[in-house]
This record gives C-alpha cells, sequence and structure tokens, in this order.
C-alpha cells in the first residue's frame, strides 16, 4: 500500500484531478454557504426588504420566495456536484489507480 | 419581542413539542391510529426479526454489512432529520408566526451540500464505523478516539433525552397515553430494534418511516393545494386574512431583536447537521464513495422537498384550521398546542382516516429517530471505547456482545432521565448537542481530513475547548442560568452557543498544533500524504473490500 501511495503521490495526474475535485467543491460549497447566509443576514439586519410583496397583484413576499430559492438552489447544487463527480472524477481516479496498480516494480 | 425568541430557540429539533404540548388533552383516540400504529410495529418487528438473522459480525451491526444503495440511505439519512419537530415543529412555528418557521426549513437544509462536497467521500474513504475511525488514523487512536467517542456520546444522549421528553409529551397529546408508559413503550421498542436488529433493522425502520412520512404529507399538502384550485396565491390570501398578524405573516418577525443570535442559530443548524454522529455514521453503511455521495443527493433532494410541503401544509393550517371552533379548546388556543397545527390539517383536508395516519406516522417518526440515535451511542461505546481502547484483541461476538448490552444500558438511561426531566424544559439539552455537533465533532473531522499540520494536541486541546465554551455558554446563558436556575439575569447574553464555541475549537486545534513541535507531531504530519491520497482515491478504504 505504502508503495502504491507512493506512485500516485508522483502522478502529476492524480494532483490534477484532486486540483479539480477540491476546486468544485469550494466553489460551490461558496455559493451555498453564501446564499444561504446573505438571506440570514437580511432577517437579521434588514428584514424590510423581506417584506416587500413580489408584485402588486401578489401577496408573496421577497422574502418567501428568496427562502425558497436557497431551499431549490442547494438541492440543484448538489445534482451539479454529483454530475460532474458521475461524469469526470470516477473514470479519472479509477485510470489513475489502475496506472499505479499496473506500474512494473521500480 | 423576546417572547418570539423563547419559541423558536426551543424549537431547535424536538424539544419544542414539550412546552405547548404539555396540555394533556388528546388529539385523537380513534382506534384508527391506534390500528396504523400496529400495522407500523408488526411490519417493524418482523423486519427486525429478519435483520437479525443477518446480523452476525461487527460490520453488519454497525454498517448493515455495507449493502444499503445510494437511494436507501438518501431516504434513511432524510429519515434520521425528518424527526416530528422537523415535522409538526417546523409546521407549527409556520402556523404560529409564519415566515419565522421558513429559517429552520431553510436552515436545516442549507448544511447538506456541505456535507456533500466536503465530508461525505472522504468520509467514506478514510472510516470503517463511525466517524473517530477516520479521525484517528494517523492521530494518536487512544486520546483521539476518546475525544470523539465523548463528543459522540454527549450529543447522543442530549439529543436523546430531548427527544424522548419531546415523545412522551407529543404521544400522550396524540393518544391520550400516560406520560411513563408513552416513554417505557418507546424505549422497549427502540432497544428491541437496535439491539436485535442493529444498523439493517435501523436503516429499514428509517426508511419505511421516511416513506411514510413523505407520502402523508405529499397527501395531505395535495388536498390542501385542491381546495385552493391549486394556486398559491389564493392559499396565501386565505392564510392572510386568518391569521391575526395578518400579512406580517409572509415576512420576517420578531427573531431579529439580536442579529448575532441569527447568525449563531444559523450557524448551529447548518454545522451542527455536519457534525451529529449518528447522521455521519450513515455514511458507512454504503458500498463505496459513490454510493455515500449519492446518499446525500437524495437526502438533501428529499429533505428540501420535504421542508417545502412542510411550508405549505404550515399555511394550510393558517388557512383551514385557525379559527374553526372544531380545533379549538375552551380558551380559543389550538388543541394541544400549536404543534398539532399539522396534525389538525390532516383531519380537516382529510378526515379522520388521515388524522389516525398522520397521527400513527407521527409515532413512528419518533421510533425510528430515538433507534438510530441509540444505534450510534452504542457503537461509540462498543466500537470505538471496548474494541479500540481498552481490549484492542477483542473478537467480533465479544463487540457485538457489548454493542447489546451498550444498547439496553442507553435505553434505560434515556427512559430513567426522560422520566425524570418530565416536568423540565429540555430545550437546552437539544441546544447543546447541536452545539457540541458542531464545535466538537465537525472542527475534529474537518481539519483531520483538510489541513495537514493538525496534531493530536492540537485536536485535543481545540475539541476540549470547544466541549467547554459549549456547555459554560449554555449554563451561565438565558436557557439554564435564567430558565432552568432562576436566577435574574444570565451571565452570558446568547442563547446559541455554536457561533463562539466553534471559533473557540477551531482557534484552539489551530494555534496549538502549529507550537506542538513534539517528535509525535511530526510523524502526524509526514504521515497527512497517505491519508490524503486515501480519502481521494479509496485505495486502502475499510469498506472497499469486504472481510
Amino acid at each position: 500500500m505504502e508503495e502504491l501511495y507512493r506512485r500516485i503521490d508522483a502522478d502529476p495526474e492524480f494532483h490534477a484531478l484532486s486540483r479539480r475535485r477540491s476546486r468544485l467543491s469550494w466553489a460551490l460549497t461558496a455559493v451555498v454557504a453564501f446564499s444561504f447566509y446573505s438571506w440570514i443576514f437580511v432577517i437579521a439586519f434588514k428584514p424590510a426588504w423581506f417584506a416587500q410583496a413580489l408584485g402588486p397583484e401578489t401577496v408573496l413576499t421577497v422574502g418567501v420566495a428568496a427562502g425558497i430559492g436557497v431551499i431549490v438552489l442547494a438541492v440543484t447544487l448538489t445534482g451539479v456536484y454529483i454530475w460532474q463527480a458521475n461524469q469526470y472524477f470516477d473514470a479519472q481516479n479509477r485510470k489513475i489507480v489502475a496506472h499505479a496498480q499496473n506500474e512494473p516494480q521500480t | 419581542m423576546p417572547k418570539m425568541n423563547l419559541r423558536l430557540s426551543s424549537a431547535l429539533p424536538l424539544s419544542l413539542l414539550t412546552p405547548a404540548a404539555s396540555a394533556a388533552t388528546p388529539v385523537n383516540t380513534s382506534g384508527v391510529a391506534i390500528s396504523f400504529f400496529l400495522l407500523f410495529v408488526c411490519t417493524t418487528l418482523g423486519i427486525t426479526w429478519w435483520a437479525a438473522r443477518r446480523t452476525v459480525t461487527t460490520r453488519d451491526f454497525y454498517a448493515a454489512g455495507g449493502n444499503i444503495t445510494g437511494l436507501q440511505n438518501g431516504l434513511a439519512i432524510a429519515g434520521d432529520f425528518m424527526s416530528a419537530a422537523s415535522f409538526l415543529g417546523v409546521s407549527g412555528l409556520i402556523f404560529g408566526f409564519g415566515f419565522d418557521g421558513l429559517i429552520y426549513a431553510v436552515g436545516g437544509l442549507a448544511g447538506w451540500p456541505m456535507v456533500l462536497f466536503l465530508l461525505s467521500e472522504r468520509l467514506k474513504n478514510l472510516g470503517k464505523y463511525t466517524f473517530a475511525d477516520a479521525v484517528s488514523l494517523r492521530l494518536a487512536a487512544t486520546p483521539i478516539r476518546c475525544l470523539a467517542a465523548s463528543g459522540s456520546l454527549v450529543a447522543v444522549v442530549l439529543y436523546l433525552i430531548g427527544q424522548m421528553v419531546g415523545a412522551g409529551k407529543l404521544i400522550e397529546v396524540l393518544f391520550g397515553l400516560n406520560y411513563s408508559i408513552a416513554v417505557g413503550a418507546v424505549g422497549a421498542l427502540m432497544i428491541v430494534y437496535v439491539c436485535f436488529g442493529g444498523m439493517i433493522a435501523t436503516t429499514w425502520v428509517q426508511i419505511i418511516k421516511a416513506v411514510l412520512l413523505l407520502s402523508g404529507a405529499t397527501l395531505v399538502t395535495f388536498l390542501v393545494l385542491q381546495r385552493f384550485g391549486f394556486s398559491f396565491e389564493a392559499l396565501f390570501r386565505a392564510a392572510i386574512s386568518e391569521h391575526p398578524r395578518q400579512d406580517a405573516i409572509m415576512a420576517p418577525g420578531a427573531l431579529v431583536h439580536d442579529p448575532l443570535s441569527v447568525i449563531s442559530l444559523a450557524t448551529a443548524t447548518m454545522f451542527g447537521t455536519a457534525g451529529l454522529p449518528h447522521i455521519l455514521m450513515r455514511f458507512f453503511t454504503v458500498p463505496n464513495a459513490r454510493e455515500a455521495r449519492r446518499s446525500v443527493f437524495f437526502a438533501s433532494a428529499f429533505i428540501g422537498y420535504f421542508y417545502l410541503l412542510t411550508f405549505i401544509i404550515g399555511f394550510g393550517a393558517i388557512a383551514l384550521v385557525a379559527g374553526k371552533p372544531d380545533f379549538l379548546d375552551a380558551a380559543g388556543k389550538l388543541i394541544g398546542g400549536d404543534n398539532m397545527a399539522a396534525i389538525h390539517l390532516a383531519r380537516a383536508a382529510g378526515g379522520e382516516l388521515l388524522l389516525g395516519f398522520m397521527s400513527a406516522v407521527c409515532f413512528a417518526t419518533i421510533l425510528a429517530v430515538v433507534s438510530g440515535l441509540t444505534l450510534s451511542g452504542a457503537s461509540a461505546i462498543s466500537h470505538d471505547l471496548y474494541a479500540n481502547v481498552f481490549r484492542p484483541g477483542a473478537s467480533e461476538q465479544e463487540v457485538v456482545k457489548v454493542s447489546r448490552i451498550a444498547t439496553i444500558v442507553l435505553g434505560l438511561v434515556s427512559v430513567s432521565l426522560a422520566l425524570l426531566f418530565e416536568s423540565q424544559n429540555v430545550a437546552y439539552m437539544v441546544l447543546l448537542a447541536f452545539a457540541v455537533g458542531a464545535s466538537v465533532n465537525f472542527p475534529l473531522l474537518f481539519l483531520a481530513m483538510y489541513w495537514s499540520r493538525l496534531t493530536t494536541t492540537g485536536a485535543l486541546t481545540g475539541g476540549v475547548a470547544g466541549l467547554l465554551t459549549a456547555v459554560g455558554f449554555i449554563v451561565l446563558g438565558p436557557t439554564v442560568w435564567v430558565e432552568v436556575l432562576g436566577h435574574a439575569a444570565p451571565i452570558v447574553p446568547y442563547k446559541y452557543p455554536a457561533l463562539f464555541a466553534m471559533a473557540v475549537s477551531f482557534t484552539g486545534s489551530i494555534v496549538v498544533s502549529l507550537l506542538d513541535r513534539s517528535p509525535r507531531a511530526a510523524r502526524e504530519r509526514a504521515a497527512f500524504r497517505d491519508q490524503y491520497i486515501r480519502s481521494q482515491t479509496g485505495l486502502g478504504s475499510e469498506g472497499a473490500t469486504p472481510h
């Protein structure tokens, strides 16, 4: 196992994959955290913004719509991550592991 | 308006049910609910019998043999999260206050994407049965396991007491059953499920309940929307005209008097989720990181959908239940308190049959959630402490036996404590459970996986400091110092410790790790590379190869 880890560590593709995966994870985390905390900060500091109706015809307020928006956004982004991971990361990962396992002893 | 803040604070999870539900006028004594409930109990006992024959090894007991699929696990995780408090508590808050109930719905969901993006795959690749496995991989196993097991046990026991007390009160109101009998029945069934059926039974009980709760809530929502010609506008207008606060129910209300508390509460709901051991444990029941990832996707989709339903149900209850004499007591209050809003709505929308069904589903919900908690507490005792700290060479059979004993002991302890705390306000226990999750378990897990320079000494310092801060804030704060101990003013003015305790925990871990120049620290930092590669690739992962 030690030897396998060493080979993977020496593989530039492994580090490229790790970087891509963590860029995506952190970017999506930032979007979710930012939208959630923005919503919370408006409630904490500027509740009047959320009390406005969306339009003259409706009683639905900006706050309710934004809250539901945060829920929908969070679920959608988990879908985006899964899609990316299934599409690229798993295949790349398998390739890297297979490469390390098949490499002749050095 | 501090009154509002008080109500919302206790809502965090289940103990919301405690204060309002204390007036014991049964909502429902019909045979329908009892029949549905008995059907659930018989089915789940059948499953437990089936599961018991498949529960031989520790891997079966703690991780259902690693044979749960992503979809099944997603339902089970959603089930762990959709407690009676999330359903009755949040719909009751929306019934009472409108918009502010939504804060819990959005906060409860927002933690899940983060669990997916940052934790789920790595956790699955590093751990075996508990999150302590993952964090003790490169750090000194004995002290780190003791810390992780203490963090888990404190969170589990506090949460369990909160759930049990809430359950007793709820069942008292729903079925007119005596509190002690209700608590005893919940305790006995939970011990049977976990003790004999281990994780297999616990998972299936949770899945069945999640499906029942989602279908029941969908049906109620459908019937409500049908009344309003499937127009949300019509529903909201009807709710506004029925509610005493009128159109203020569509806007943020009284929670805002202290912005720092709002932010700390939001932090507890978001990060507490990522540190609750009974939820973290579910990532080990699937075969690999891919399924772990899929579980969180399904879980967030179900939880998101569930909260949208809860939101509509809350407004539906304002429109169809508030102001109808059938549902009010002599004082003009809702029978059984605001938390019964969803239950009354089931009757208003679907008659006695739906009322009976939803009451039974709520009972099932309580059972499933306390079972999951008990199992994770038992695994902290038997796997983390017994098998890895006190008796490292213990055989499989011995460890499974210890797990079963631990289950029975935990069950008896939580029933006794629930009886002891019957007339107490246990809101602080649930707040503390979330705060411990956010300030002990989450920082430990996150830093061990993401920060190469974390050392054992640093992790221990940060974890203990986080725990003490959380406990200190709760004891000296408004919930215990004023409400329980009866002092005039709190020493610490903040009700929600999560933000502060989390900051202390992270700072402590980071500063002490940076100052740690011991040879052990150097070895631990050097071991990060292998751990990192394993967490990324799954190579060497315990779950990947059944043994």
